[in-house]
């Protein structure tokens, strides 16, 4: 009897699909990332009509696309965050794999559009930019092989999906891409983190980190410079930082007002790494705030609901997803107010962009799949007296 | 602790015991330690999430904080200063070889409107178009009082314009700084300095950018602000261009002709001391694009490239001397006309059947020409030809020195290199030629056209031998004394060169009968050349003689001569009195 149920019935639950789906979902971070998109293409009216104009297109041109390629990135996070993790994870490896190829072939097909990074491939109605893909599915899989590692008898995981980290921050940084190489090492090591980490190891990069930046600002005078310039109040007017910097000023509180803006004619990169000075100069502080909110309850919603979650793998995919997710929101705005050094980065959903908004549609559709609740043995738990529930 | 490890090995034993499968113990075992490892890990990574959460909430509060602080620090940034100092002296001035002002910026205002603010719109728009004559009263009205918050009004007004603007007191009428590009000297050397106009555009600020010329090749450098406004120097001298500018015009009228260029370089250098092309243009009001080859924003000096006829018989005759295959006094047979193939080449009268390779050019014979390089062969042409800078683009600074890549016939077949010998079957610029003609004059040796002084000293790789060039020098001198360019002669400063009337050739295919390219490459003085001048007439005809003339002699030739006649003091070349006494040697070879 034990037998014949164990294994040979089906196991299906008696809830249908949508319903389910609904209870379980973070219904919060939803709502936020759908807010996040209709703000971008709402920056997007104000912002990329120069760009357009530039390029002799019709005005709204970049907006139709983004509402476009907006339309698949969200269609595409509702179907993930259907799934099972289990099946999402298996998606993700296959898509790892196709994009690692991609990335691997850019050298011979890839074309740099005259900008000096070969990172894109060109089809004829856009371009592709395969590392935005890699992201996502590299925290899958480096999750996968961190989970596995902490099984009994498990594979090497630490050190392989380190192998794999290295071995694509390398080749991201050929490109030259440092600023993917650098999320890519970013998200493994807060997976590393949560994985556990040992806690001298983190004391000792800690302090190594420091040791070096003091040995390097004391000794390379080019190093110093720039960390100086960087440090210093005064900036360029003339420079995009100049600009950006500017722009949030004039936009003070509540913006100078919709299409009032003028940095959008003088920055070139005003429609991706600098919209956000867009929207602090064309609706003041009050938008800009608004956005890092929405981030903000994103990211610590999900590692709030991760920290409750049982299985390694989903916790730590899920982690590194919405740390991904979070930094790169971070340094594109770290940057626009001078917190940290000018790196081309994307705003998650709000900059222009067909790749980076799919590649994030994707990797926010697995994070809402990985964030669903689900049964996490809480009684077990209480059964055995072991976990902290209260 | 010693229980611990004994108890699921008891259990095992008491299952065998009973005859149960001890496998599904060992199981349960596995299982509640892998649960065990699970709840450590997981109580460890919920402290870890719970700091990284923070951390992440930490830093979204700081980016955050710092955005309020930017955002609230308005009124302590004179941002207007900033800015206003940021477009002062933006943009290099240009200068001749000599300091003089070739291009400078001024200072003036744009002039905008913001609607919201204006307080009496129909008024404002009365004065607006009494102001500026071009604007209309409606179409003013129109715009202050609908929806726009922001519209331009005049890019550039003059303080007179900016004071009666200022005097009508709306607050709605603003003005923005602006630095204008400006051309003292008109149209002079319009198309090295090539002209500038606004680039990106702000309220506070506009850039100017360069859009041809010198302007556009050295824009970055001019605007370099590492550079700190120190001017940009050009090896041009303004009063040299101004003189050959007026009598290229001049001449021009009285032959005819649709175009002219004229360029004069220093044949040690290569420095470029004034290089014109007619028709002309004001660059403070630049014309816009249209018209190829007959706009005037097309620089024929060096952008034009065309046959230039007999003017390259002294480069074959050059290399064959350079190769030793002939002598000034060898006999080349001249007997005509010449047939190769289904192809006839002849000379203008006919030459008898033989002459010596001095009279080939003095004469100016197809024919001669064309079996001297049937000597040389169609490699060592080329090459020669290369060495001379003839078949690739001008490395000059000026942005139109892309497009100065000579034609090339398809195939450089026997018969084409029998063709370039006197010139035709390869198109160049008259600044080519210049060129060319430089290393013949400074004793053989590669010069770079430029036009930054100091830039290209001599020294260049050896083209010829110093001996080779001072035997087509002479020759040089003897077209002007006994040749083709009779008219060329200017007294004391003992003008060598070569004539080149070419047909221009139809678009349809073949030549034209009735129009031709005819140039003047020459030198002076020919016995230690310092300059080379050459002058090129576009269609040009002579019309006082019974029936229209257009060979170089009696068109070009009479104009370079005015040229070199009025330059040459200018340039310091002091007149030589007595007769020179080149003048014997060429005697005695000319038996």
């Amino acid at each position: 009897m034990t037998e014949m149920v164990y294994g040979t019935v089906p196991v299906r639950d008696g809830e249908p699909v949508l319903p389910k789906w609904w209870r379980t979902i973070d219904k919060w971070s939803m709502s936020c990332v759908m807010i996040l998109f209709a703000i971008g293409l709402l920056l997007g009216f104000a912002a990329s009509p120069p760009l357009a104009a530039k390029n002799g297109f019709e005005p709204f041109h970049y907006v139709q696309r983004q509402a476009l390629f907006g339309t698949v990135a969200l269609m595409t996070m509702l179907i993930l965050s259907m799934m099972r993790p289990d099946l999402v994870r298996r998606l993700a490896v296959i898509g790892f794999f196709c994009a690692l190829a991609a990335v691997i072939g850019l050298p011979f097909f890839g074309t740099d559009f005259g900008k000096g990074a070969v990172r894109w491939y060109s089809l004829g109605f856009g371009s592709f930019q395969p590392s935005e893909f890699l992201k996502p599915g590299f925290i899958v899989v480096a999750a996968w092989l961190l989970a596995a590692s902490q099984e009994i008898n498990g594979p090497p995981g630490q050190r392989l999906s380190l192998m794999l980290a290295v071995g694509i921050a390398g080749m991201l940084a050929v490109q030259p891409d440092f600023g993917q190489a650098a999320l890519i090492l970013f998200g493994w090591s807060v997976m590393y983190f949560v994985a556990g980490a040992p806690i001298y190891l983190l004391v000792g990069i800690a302090g190594l980190t420091i040791l070096a930046s003091t040995l390097a600002y004391n000794h390379s005078e080019h190093f110093a410079r720039r960390i100086d310039g960087f440090l210093s109040p005064d900036v360029d007017p003339t420079t995009q930082l100049g600009y950006a910097t500017n722009a949030i000023r004039e936009g003070g509180f509540f913006g100078v007002g919709v299409g009032e803006g003028e940095v959008k004619w003088s920055l070139p990169d005003a429609h991706t790494d600098f919209i956000i000075a867009v929207a602090a100069e064309e609706y003041g502080l009050i938008l800009v705030l608004t956005v890092i909110l929405l981030y903000a309850v994103i990211v610590v919603r999900s590692m709030v609901r991760l920290m409750r979650e049982r299985d390694p793998f989903i916790r730590l995919a899920g982690t590194g997803l919405a740390a991904v997710f979070g930094v790169q929101a971070i340094v594109n705005m770290g940057v626009a107010v001078r917190l940290l050094p000018a790196k081309g980065m994307t705003l998650p959903f709000v900059s222009y962009g067909g790749s980076s908004l799919i590649a994030g549609g994707i990797a926010v559709g697995m994070l809402l799949a990985f964030t669903r609740s689900r049964p996490q043995g809480e009684i077990g738990d209480i059964l055995r007296g072991g976990g902290r529930h209260r | 602790m010693i229980r611990t490890p004994l108890r699921p090995l008891a259990r095992i034993l008491d299952a065998r015991r009973k005859g149960e499968n001890p496998d599904a113990i060992e199981r349960e075992n596995m299982h509640r330690r892998h649960e065990e490892m699970r709840g450590r890990a997981r109580v460890q990574a919920e402290g870890r999430l719970l700091i990284l959460g923070a951390t992440f909430l930490m830093v979204f509060v700081l980016v955050g904080g710092r955005m309020a602080l930017i955002a609230g620090s308005e009124p302590s940034e004179p941002r207007a200063s900033a800015a206003g100092a940021s477009i002062r002296a933006q943009r290099a001035d240009i200068l001749d070889r000599r300091g003089r002002i070739l291009a400078t910026n001024m200072e003036t205002y744009s002039l905008y409107a913001q609607p919201p603010q204006m307080i009496d719109p129909g008024h404002a728009a009365d004065r607006l178009a009494a102001i500026f004559p071009d604007l209309e009263r409606e179409a003013l009205i129109e715009k202050f009082t609908g929806k726009r918050k922001f519209l331009w009004i005049k890019r550039k007004i003059s303080p007179e314009q900016r004071q009666a603007v200022h005097d009508i007191g709306d607050p709605g009428l603003l003005f923005g700084p602006r630095e204008m590009r400006l051309y003292p000297n008109g149209a002079l050397a319009s198309h090295v300095l090539g002209g500038a106009r606004f680039g990106r555009e702000g309220v506070h600020a506009a850039e100017v950018v360069g859009v041809a010329g010198v302007e556009k090749k050295l824009d970055s450098m001019m605007r370099d602000p590492a550079r700190g406004g120190e001017p940009v120097r050009l090896s041009l001298d303004l009063t040299v261009q101004a003189a050959v500018e007026r009598v290229l015009a001049g001449g021009m009228t009285l032959m005819n002709a649709k175009g002219a260029s004229a360029v004069v370089m220093d044949v040690q250098t290569g420095e470029l001391v004034s290089i014109a092309s007619l028709p002309d243009f004001d660059p403070n009001d630049r014309p816009g694009v249209s018209g190829g080859a007959d706009s005037p924003l097309f620089n024929r000096a060096v952008q034009g490239v065309y046959e230039l006829g007999s003017t390259f018989k002294i480069f074959a005759v050059a290399q064959a001397m350079d190769l030793g295959l002939i002598t000034p006094e060898s006999m080349i047979d001249t007997k005509g006309p010449l047939k190769w193939g289904k192809f006839l080449i002849r000379d203008f009268h006919d030459y008898g059947a033989e002459m010596t390779t001095s009279e080939v050019i003095v004469k100016s014979s197809n024919i001669g020409a064309a079996r001297i390089a049937q000597q040389i062969g169609v490699e060592r042409q080329q090459a020669f030809l290369r060495d001379l800078g003839l078949l690739d683009p001008v490395p000059l600074e000026i942005i139109e020195a892309g497009g100065s890549q000579p034609l090339l016939p398809h195939r450089w077949s026997e018969l084409s290199a029998m063709t370039i010998s006197y010139g035709h079957g390869l198109s160049v610029s008259p600044l080519h030629l210049a060129t060319a003609y430089s290393i013949i004059a400074n004793g053989g040796r590669q010069v770079r056209p430029t036009l930054l002084p100091h830039q290209g000293g001599p020294g260049g790789k050896r083209v010829m031998s110093r001996e080779t060039s001072a035997a087509a020098r002479r020759m040089l001198r003897r077209v002007v004394t006994d040749g083709t360019a009779s008219f060329g002669e200017v007294s004391g400063y003992a003008v060598g060169g070569k004539t080149g009337t070419a047909d221009k050739p139809d678009p349809q295919g073949g030549y034209y009968e009735d129009k031709t390219i005819t140039t003047f490459a020459s030198m002076f003085p020919a016995d230690k050349p310092q300059y080379v001048l050459v002058v090129m007439l576009d269609e040009p005809v002579e019309t006082t003689g019974p029936e229209p003339r257009r060979t170089a002699g009696w068109t070009a030739v009479p104009v370079a001569a005015e040229i070199i006649r009025r330059i040459a003091p200018l340039l310091g070349v002091r007149p030589e009195i007595e007769p020179a006494p080149l003048a014997d040697i060429t005697l005695t070879s000319s038996n």
